[in-house]
């Protein structure tokens, strides 16, 4: 029996190294069937498979007609307990996608977007950095959470490929020069948090919840208890939970009452904060509500009680209510499409995907380029560009790849998103 | 002083919970033998129906609930049928890595229904919340019914177990499925039986799960799931009062874990404590200690 | 007696040959097509991880096939490998500039250590039975895990900094530097890990874990595993040979963790490296692969790392599709009517009438 199971398994090692070895075609087109952005895409696929040497052949035409395609790979969780990120990021990246192609293209290449899912793990964001590179990506748009994003950076920065990050918040995520990210870093929001609150005197006593087992709310942590230091008001109680422990909050909840904090700073993500502020209400304690950008989307919460997250403050580099004109086109197209409020994660993924058209537009690379010299034109092109989105107006990126643009700080009231600054 | 007070009902809220979902553990566990991994999903799978009948399509929440164990216990006779009947004669191991095969596919399955982003259940526990010591100390309404639920179905259980044809069935194929098979007893129908009871008390544990900590993704079973288990062997695995014990106390112990010790630790505080128990009573604390035949 | 003794023998000889033979084989064309260009680079990635787990299933099929007790707590021994390995490669990246003498110094550290924690885990655990041990050591690996996750450890000139609290606690001096980040872990691991290395730990493993099996000592530890009673009747110190094959199966874990560290330049304590999931992965190898049938992890724990890669076309079913497979191969090669029915129009048909045939020649 075993000797059976063995071999059959022998058999599908050797089917499975031969399918890999041989895989560049076959695979390339089933993904890219799959994950097309759109027809005409589909169409230029072809050419773009053997875009290599019909390049070279056609020389410099290919860049005046806009022949060819710009293969943007995505990676991020879209399965685990993480994937309402990664979803949110490929949808976001996916309508961007389909707009772009439809409004003509970058430069006149149409654009596909190939999006991988690494389940939140380091090794296995590696295995869909190397899928994509296999499927002869140029550009990267990923990975969604830190420490997948810091893991795939030590890759594309051995092969020089282009990287922007919707959400790596960790900082070093962008360690290296070939990486630039969209959304805040970790230590910038502690900092700013920390600030808002001084200044504008919210609170003098203020009480911490973080996820200890998270680095994105350990680095917003350290980063304002740093920053708490200078300003006026005191850290009376910081309490931790981990991803093992997150259902209930009873404790964390109670320690902040009996410290008596007139503010709850709370750097996570919705989906706890919809409990801990459910046990706050149960505990009938009612300080002032601030989270960070993780806390978008808690209104988009099917079926939440609304009136428990009323005036909670958080830093929000998106607010999907907004009067933007952009703003409010990429909501309706997402709740169309996907049923669904869009949270930052798929704001920022949008952008993203723009910024990578500015930046390409700017350094005028061709998709016919590989990726390395399209790297060393986009690192440049980044630190010259400034982009307005629906994260933001007027950013502006570092050579160190941190974005600058402005914190908002947002308030909900009576279950609408209110711009405080 | 009010502080501890307040604590420890805390505890107990948490620990219910635990207990109930123990409970479908441990009586899968001591009819059928195997650690069946897949019942945290079946929770989850639950609460997705009761969130689906009660509040998207607006049904009373009693009727959803009574759906939500209808399917439940229709799933749990199925995946025993399906995934863990051919396997009876086969190592304990293959089981168990089956049951995990299970609980891959219920969280996928969940996944690509429901989506990942979070739900927010709506209790369905109506009774307003026990107000004591002025205000001091606030016992939920889900608290309370959690714990009458644990109780009346312990009890229940017990008395099924005891004293009807189909539990002292059950109890037979416990202590020896070959020797009961021998007496006519029909093995394979009493372990679907007890699949199905195991799989309905997980649609109810379900319903108090979410009511009570009202988060819902296609993960939330999974990790109360260990949890329950880590209570079921507390107590001692396969014994009925056991699960309840265990998972009261586990519900304390990680409470104030969290309060007087560590709150980044207080998972580590209970594995240390049932590692602690296990080691001074080998088979949990009502456990039965089997004696070893030459 | 001795002919049939020595028959014996040289049939294990020739099935261990095979194994190691097996693993050079791959190694062999997998260089070849490497060299040919013929690779895709998924698979060049996915190289050293694939070393990782038939190294995690050999060790693993020691504690669960050989010594017949169930653990759930193996990716914790691999964590404690990791971040020992990778915290004395991080301390010595300036003194020892050699890669290949420090990565072995930083295995040897990573598997001291596992083997420390194999020991001190080993002395209570073993102690209880079946799926109390169980849980046991699935405890521990998540204690190990969740006490990994608020570890602050910082250097500077006066020397190490530890907090349980956070990195600003630590109280470094500007130009120190903090190693392990909480539950960021440590990045920056210089990236030493190879295939060769890799393929290479796997030979060393087997030959470990191989004439552990089929010496003295192995044969006393099945002993126990067969029967614990009858084993101590006979005089064989349960306990020392229980304990022994535990810590050689955790120092192994702990090797696989070195090179896990040293393959990414990030490493944290997630649910999803080190949790009990990775543990009950790492079973699934092992049952999969069959219990105690070394050669049979090896390529259950192949197989099972390449499904979900080459499934990825698949998109949104990927994960579904695997579990799928888990379920059906599971009930394939254990179910007694499968079995029946395999024994019927199967391979083993044509093996045994062939065998029968030479018999009666």
């Amino acid at each position: 029996m075993k000797k059976i199971l063995s071999l059959c398994m022998a058999m599908a090692l050797v089917v499975s190294m031969t399918a890999c070895g041989s895989k560049d075609d076959g695979k390339t087109t089933t993904a890219a069937a799959d994950n097309t952005t759109t027809a005409a895409a589909a169409e230029n696929n072809s050419e773009a498979a053997d875009g290599e040497t019909t390049a070279a052949a056609a020389g410099e035409t290919v860049a005046f007609t806009g022949e060819g395609v710009f293969k943007i790979g995505g990676i991020g969780p879209t399965t685990g307990g993480a994937s309402a990120y990664g979803i949110a990021v490929q949808r976001g990246a996916q309508i961007a996608a389909d707009e772009i192609n439809a409004a003509g293209g970058i430069n006149g290449c149409q654009v596909e977007l190939n999006f991988q899912d690494d389940e939140h793990d380091p090794e296995k964001s590696v295995n869909a950095y190397n899928t994509l590179k296999d499927w002869g990506m140029q550009v990267l748009v990923g990975s969604v959470t830190s420490n997948p994003c810091i893991a795939v950076a030590e890759k594309t920065q051995a092969d020089n490929m282009f990287q922007l990050t919707p959400s790596g918040t960790a900082v070093d995520c962008v360690k290296y020069d070939n990486a630039f990210r969209m959304c805040f870093s970790d230590p910038n929001q502690g900092l700013e948090s920390a600030k808002y609150i001084g200044e504008n005197s919210l609170a003098t006593k203020v009480a911490v919840i973080y996820d200890s087992s998270d680095p994105y709310s350990v680095g917003i942590y350290e980063a304002f208890r740093a920053e708490a230091e200078n300003q006026s008001f005191e850290i009376v109680s910081a309490e931790a939970f981990t991803a093992d422990s997150k259902t209930d909050f009873s404790v964390q909840v109670q320690k902040a009452k009996d410290a008596q904090a007139d503010l709850l700073y709370m750097p996570f993500y919705y989906t706890e904060a919809s409990l801990v502020l459910q046990e706050c209400d149960k505990q009938s304690y009612k300080p002032v509500f601030f989270g960070v950008d993780g806390m978008d989307g808690i209104l988009s919460v099917e079926n939440f009680k609304v009136e428990l997250a009323n005036e909670l403050m958080y830093m929000a580099p998106f607010v999907a209510t907004s009067e933007d004109e952009m703003v409010k086109s990429f909501v309706t197209k997402y709740e169309t499409q996907f049923g669904e409020t869009p949270n930052q994660f798929a704001a920022d993924a949008y952008d993203c995907m723009y910024v990578v058209k500015a930046a390409i537009e700017k350094a005028g690379v061709t998709p016919d380029m590989d990726a390395s010299a399209i790297c060393d034109a986009l690192k440049t092109a980044m630190t010259e560009i400034s982009y307005d989105g629906i994260t933001g107006k007027e950013i502006s990126w570092e050579a160190t790849g941190e974005p600058n643009k402005a914190p908002m700080i947002v308030q909900i009231k009576d279950g609408v998103t209110v711009e405080l600054q | 002083m009010m502080g501890f007070i307040s604590y420890l009902v805390n505890g107990i809220s948490l620990g219910s919970v635990y207990a109930l979902i123990a409970l479908g553990y441990t009586m899968v566990y001591g009819i059928a033998k195997m650690l069946n991994f897949a019942h945290g999903d079946v929770i989850m799978i639950g609460s997705f129906v009761v969130f689906s009948t009660v509040s998207t399509m607006g049904l009373p929440p009693a009727l959803g609930i009574l759906i939500s164990v209808a399917v439940c216990t229709v799933l749990g006779v199925v995946i025993e049928r399906i995934a863990y009947r051919p396997l009876r004669q086969a190592s304990k191991l293959v089981v168990l890595i089956t049951a995990i095969g299970v609980s891959y596919f219920l969280q996928n399955v969940a996944l690509l229904i429901y989506g990942a982003n979070t739900k927010s259940f709506t209790s369905v526990v109506t009774i307003p919340p026990l107000s004591l010591a002025d205000g001091a100390l606030i016992i939920s309404g889900e608290t309370i019914v959690t714990i009458l639920a644990c109780i009346v179905i312990m009890i229940v259980l017990t008395l099924f177990i005891r004293h009807s044809k189909p539990g002292r069935a059950m109890l037979a194929v416990s202590e020896d499925g070959g020797a009961a098979q021998l007496m006519g007893v029909n093995v394979d129908g009493t372990i679907a039986l007890t699949f199905a009871i195991g799989s309905a008390l997980a649609a109810v544990a379900g319903v108090l799960l979410c009511s009570s900590y009202p988060s819902l993704t296609p993960y939330t079973g999974a990790m109360p799931g260990i949890k329950a288990f880590v209570a079921a062997v507390f107590g001692g695995i396969g014994s009925i009062p056991g699960a309840f014990i265990g998972g009261i106390l586990l519900g304390i112990i990680e409470i104030l874990g969290k309060a007087y010790i560590s709150s980044q630790l207080a998972d580590a505080i209970v594995f240390a404590v049932l590692i602690v128990v296990l080691l001074v009573k080998p088979t949990g604390i009502l456990g039965k200690q089997i004696q070893e035949k030459v | 007696m001795s002919r049939m003794k020595t028959k014996a023998m040289s049939k294990q000889t020739k099935n261990n040959l095979i194994t190691y033979g097996l693993v050079i084989a791959v190694y062999i064309v997998v260089e070849i097509l490497m060299r040919a260009g013929m690779v895709s680079s998924l698979i060049k990635g996915l190289l050293v991880p694939l070393c990782i787990y038939v190294i995690l299933a050999v060790s693993l099929n020691l504690t669960v096939g050989i010594l017949g007790e169930l653990s759930l707590g193996h990716a914790g021994f691999m964590c404690v490998g990791a971040f020992a390995g990778a915290i004395f490669s991080k301390c010595t990246m300036n003194v020892i500039p050699v890669a290949g003498l420090r990565f072995f110094l930083a295995l040897l550290t990573g598997a001291a250590f596992a083997a420390l924690a194999g020991i001190l885990v080993g002395i209570p655990v073993l102690r209880l039975k079946g799926d109390y041990l169980a849980i046991v050591t699935l405890a521990f690996g998540e204690i190990i895990k969740n006490v990994i996750n608020i570890i602050f450890l910082g250097r500077d000139s006066r020397g190490f900094h530890i907090s349980l609290k956070d990195a600003f606690e630590l109280g470094l001096e500007p130009e120190g530097e903090v190693i392990i980040k909480g539950p960021q872990g440590i990045t920056g691991t210089p990236n030493d890990s190879t295939f060769f290395i890799g393929v290479l730990l796997i030979l060393v493993t087997l030959f470990i874990v191989l004439n552990l099996i089929h010496s003295r000592t192995g044969r006393a530890i099945m002993s126990i595993r067969d029967n614990r009673i009858a084993a101590e009747s006979v005089g064989i110190n349960v306990t020392k040979y229980k304990l022994l094959a535990f810590t050689v199966s955790a120092s192994l874990a702990g090797v696989a963790g070195v090179l896990y560290a040293h393959n990414l330049s990030t490493l944290a304590a997630q649910p999803k490296n080190f949790g009990y999931n990775m543990s009950i992965m790492i079973l699934v190898f092992v049952v999969l692969g069959g219990i105690g049938n070394i050669r049979g992890s090896i390529i259950a724990a192949v197989v099972l790392t390449l499904l979900p890669e080459l499934l990825r076309s698949l998109n949104d079913y990927r994960m579904l599709i695997y579990a799928v497979v888990l379920i059906v191969v599971m009930i394939f090669s254990w179910s007694p009517k499968c079995r029946e029915f395999r024994e019927r129009y199967g391979l083993k048909r044509l093996f045994n009438s062939k065998k029968s045939a030479k018999e009666e020649a």
